[in-house]
């Protein structure tokens, strides 16, 4: 078990509700007194894969579980997952419809960016069933 | 530089924000309206300028610890969005330049962060 475990239920069809997680988590985090850089790195990637979940699949369940030497996330969705998941993370690739691009997002930097501010990340992703990527930061 | 600083070097309405936020020292400042932009370049900017108008703009700022958002060309955030902004401890302002004219008077003025031998 880990010191502790929270879950978000995210609802993918009220953009404006994105986020609403990740902040939640960053709140969280630093009344632990988590260090400053480490909640960063949680807090962007999270939100960026809280956004696609959003935007890319109809929402879905963030798992964010709290040990002595790192903090694991677990997001999960039954969206319409990703074929190419190579692609997907290329910097600039991104099968956002303009609407989501004027909005501040499908700029195809969000895979890139939680590979970038996490210290290890997996995707596990089938076509017409989902998409589970999890990410740790290490403290 | 400090936030009265941008509020008076833009022109700058201010939005909300507690007078107490105003001596903030900022040391840099990050101008877009594509949020994974700014996401993606930790640097301690403590300014973010921008012409979009959407809670995700507030977000992105507090995902990035950043203290205030300028809204340029006069744009206004709705209700929503400064509630949200208010719990998070952030000064909103709202400036009649152009996102060009705007970066250009802070930098100008100083706000250059890690580029200040550029
Ligand atoms: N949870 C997801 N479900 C389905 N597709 C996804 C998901 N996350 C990312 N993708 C796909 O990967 C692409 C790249 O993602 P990202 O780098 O975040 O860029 P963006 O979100 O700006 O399009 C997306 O455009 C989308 O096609
Ligand atoms: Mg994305």
């Amino acid at each position: 078990m880990s010191m502790l475990n929270l879950t978000y239920e995210v609802d993918g069809d009220d953009f404006t509700r994105a986020g609403e997680a990740s902040s939640a988590v960053k709140k969280r985090l630093r009344s632990l007194g988590i260090p400053p850089e480490a909640i960063r790195k949680v807090a962007i990637a999270l939100y960026e894969g809280e956004i696609n979940m959003v935007i890319h699949a109809n929402g879905g369940t963030i798992d964010v579980a709290v040990d002595p030497d790192k903090i694991t996330m677990t997001l999960k969705d039954t969206g319409k997952g990703i074929a190419d998941i190579k692609k997907a993370m290329q910097e600039g690739y991104s099968t956002a419809p303009d609407e989501v691009r004027n909005l501040g997002f499908g700029a195809g930097m969000g895979l890139p960016n939680m590979k970038k501010y996490s210290d290890h990340m997996e995707i596990d992703s089938t076509v017409g069933v989902g998409t589970t990527v999890y990410m740790e930061v290490y403290l | 530089m400090t936030v009265r600083d941008v509020i008076r070097i833009l022109d700058a309405k201010v939005i909300c924000g507690d007078e107490s936020l105003f001596d903030v020292e900022v040391s840099d400042a990050c101008g877009s309206d594509m949020m994974s932009d700014v996401l993606a370049f930790v640097k301690n900017q403590a300014v973010l300028l921008t012409g979009l108008v959407n809670v995700q703009v507030i977000r992105t700022a507090d995902m990035m610890d950043m203290v205030c958002i300028v809204f340029v060309r006069g744009k206004m955030p709705d209700e929503d969005m400064i509630a949200v902004a208010k719990r998070k401890d952030m000064v909103l302002l709202a400036t009649p330049h152009r996102m060009y004219t705007a970066c250009g008077l802070l930098w100008q003025n100083g706000l250059k962060g890690e580029h200040k031998d550029a």
